[in-house]
């Protein structure tokens, strides 16, 4: 049934000053995992980020690491996922995250494929570095995938300028060195990461890792393009708040930023 | 001489083995590890001191040994490299002085490290406490109860051991946190990691601080007026001891046999996929799910194994061969009642395979050389327990 291609929604929102806003949701994790996708679609989400399980997820912390488990253990697979999708309509961009060995494992065709019928138009994984994107890189955009590629706060400005132009769709700015996790304060390196991707031609910025509460979603928004949440979103889907609870959240993720 | 077990491609690539799939934040790292290990390791005065240290300090060179009443039972001739008399008592104790040295040269303070059985974490808490480096371990939450006194060890050694209690809570599970750690805390902390597996430059660098027990190997059998053996045999979990042995035969004419656990046979049961940063053979489900390892030894635990096997397997350089626990058992108390040795249970899968296979795949009169990595000590609750039908 499908949902608007990435690049070019991101495009038009980004030149109207609207900040993008990407909540990040597990597949699987329990029945109601499609109902919590369109009730933060509802609650003014720009994007979605679709969570695809592996059993290592080293970028992972506790959170999305549980969130993972619970999900596997439902018998949750990368197919059964996208079949999902594919029954279903969505009002904004579907970006899917995921390890390289779920996406090799089935094949660069046969899940780029799989992936682009389901309404799937980015993608995000963490683990294909620059030196071992390109097989990827080539079927997913032949496919009408954007291939998704991050900065770090450890990034040199060399490898920054390579990863900014190669990115598609958006770029996703790593907030601090560490896992994805709930934290109770932002650092410094989230400025300087921003300033040191603004100095390149990129897709809009998006920034994530650690961007738990309003209040930080709004420090983000102030200096990047758009604001990634994960775990604090995940935290409470995995508490039981269900769709209601979660758009809630992204609401007031939301209003924090547009204020 | 062949360019087998040499320097990996610039992308750390063995054949399409290997590589560096890792996520952003640490490739930086990698490469900063990859610069100052190639720097390191072309500077006399870092091997000297490297090489000083194993010699003052690790008991090396350690003997190579040749069993009497094992081989005339066997008919074969057998030589044990003894790498269990080395400090520590296994193989570990020469990556793990190698990579200390690394971190105070890139002017690191702390060392992480995962362990399994606990021997890479007993060994990296021990180099630490030589070198005056932290040193915390990352051990699976099963595997501190399986191995209590290795914890209670590297405790005493002055390292901190963090249980983990993640995915299956063994070895691969403790691989996903050291790397995790080591993302958020880079900038003073090096990755001690146990085996010749993982990102580039890890797999490389590990071969070579562990090319030291086929160099040394390949010169001692010259004492025994053997110009070079028929079989070079050492077990395989992720696989340094077997890289290091191989190293010093890969271009003689002898059949390199790498053993693995029949619970964890990468190379034998696996297929090739993308784990802990490196492309290799992988044991792994329908859907790219990392599967756990099962076997009756901690350090063979392990669903992946080094990308040069995968390559040396590929290219048909190495043979990759599987032992059960049963036979495992059996080796272990046949070479302790014959030769006086008490082998590690990972170590005892190769002996396994070489008592299997005398007279077999191993013609009769043949001169093998075997790696015995490790010593059994660690093992003998265990080994008890099973013996007496406990476990």
């Amino acid at each position: 049934m499908g949902a608007p291609n990435l690049s070019p929604t991101f495009e038009s929102l980004t030149s109207q000053n609207h900040t993008l806003l990407i909540p990040y949701v597990m597949a699987g994790v329990d029945d109601a995992w499609i109902d919590v996708v369109h009730a933060v679609i509802a609650a003014g989400a720009d994007a979605v980020e679709i969570g695809l399980p592996f059993s290592d997820p080293i970028i992972d912390g506790p959170t999305i690491q549980e969130a993972g488990v619970r999900s596997l253990e439902r018998g949750t697979t990368a197919q059964s996922v996208l079949a999902q999708l594919q029954r279903d309509e969505f009002a904004v961009p579907l970006v899917v995250m995921t390890y390289y060995n779920v996406i090799a494992h089935l094949g660069h065709e046969r899940f780029a494929g799989e992936a682009k019928q389901a309404g799937i138009t980015g993608a995000i994984v963490p683990d294909l570095s620059l030196e071992e994107l390109d097989g990827w890189e080539r079927v997913a955009e032949d496919a009408g995938i954007d291939p998704v590629l991050l900065v770090a706060p450890s990034s040199s400005p060399e490898r920054t300028k390579k990863i900014c132009a190669r990115s598609r769709g958006f770029l996703y700015g790593v907030a601090r060195m560490g896992v994805t996790g709930e934290r109770s304060s932002m650092t410094d390196e989230l400025e300087a990461v921003v300033a040191k991707i603004r100095a390149f031609p990129s897709p809009p910025v998006c920034v994530g890792i650690g961007v738990s509460t309003p209040e930080q979603a709004k420090r983000v928004a102030d200096i990047a393009d758009g604001v990634i949440v994960g775990s604090a979103l995940v935290r409470r889907v995995l508490d039981g708040e269900g769709p209601d609870g979660a758009g809630a959240f992204v609401s007031s993720l939301r209003n924090a930023i547009d204020a | 001489m062949s360019n087998i077990m040499g320097t990996p491609g610039l992308d750390g690539r063995f054949g399409s083995f290997g590589g560096r799939f890792v996520p952003e934040p640490l490739v930086p790292a990698c490469q900063e590890l990859e610069a100052a290990f190639a720097d390191a390791w072309s500077d006399e005065s870092f091997i000297a001191e490297y090489r000083r240290i194993l010699r003052e300090y690790g008991g090396r060179p350690t003997p190579l040994t040749k069993c009497g009443r094992l081989s005339e039972e066997l008919g074969i001739e057998l030589y044990l490299k003894r790498e269990d008399l080395a400090h520590t008592g296994s193989h570990k104790i020469n990556n793990v002085i190698g990579q200390a040295l690394l971190t105070k040269r890139m002017g690191k303070r702390r060392m992480i490290a995962e362990t399994g059985a606990g021997q890479h974490g007993v060994a990296s808490a021990t180099a630490a406490a030589l070198l005056g480096l932290e040193c915390v371990v990352f051990m699976g939450e099963v595997d501190t109860k399986r191995q209590e006194l290795n914890v209670f060890r590297m405790e005493l050694l002055g390292a901190e051991v963090r249980p983990v209690t993640s995915g299956s809570r063994t070895l691969k599970d403790a691989v996903n946190e050291a790397m995790r750690t080591w993302v958020s805390e880079v900038a003073d902390t090096h990755y001690c990691l146990g085996s010749v597996m993982g990102p580039h430059p890890f797999p490389w660098m590990v071969r070579e601080f562990q090319r030291i027990i086929g160099e040394e190997a390949s010169s001692q059998i010259h004492d025994f007026g053997i110009d070079e053996p028929d079989f070079v045999v050492a077990c395989v979990g992720g696989g340094s001891n077997a890289a290091g042995l191989f190293s010093g035969f890969v271009d003689s004419d002898a059949v390199l046999v790498g053993v693995e656990a029949a619970g964890g046979a990468a190379i034998s049961s696996g297929t090739p996929g993308v784990l802990h940063g490196m492309r290799s053979q992988l044991i792994q489900d329908d859907e790219g799910q990392i599967t756990e390892a099962h076997s009756i030894s901690a350090g063979l635990d392990y669903p992946g194994i080094g990308p040069e096997h995968a390559h040396l397997a590929e290219i048909g350089r190495a043979r990759y061969e599987q032992a059960g626990d049963d036979e495992v058992v059996d080796a272990l108390q046949r070479l302790a009642s014959r030769e006086g040795i008490i082998p590690a249970l990972e170590t005892a899968h190769a002996v396994a395979w070489v008592i299997r296979e005398a007279g077999g795949e191993i013609p009769l009169g043949s001169k093998v050389v075997l790696n015995l990595s490790g010593r059994g000590d660690k093992d003998v609750a265990q080994v008890r327990a099973i013996l007496r039908g406990d476990s």
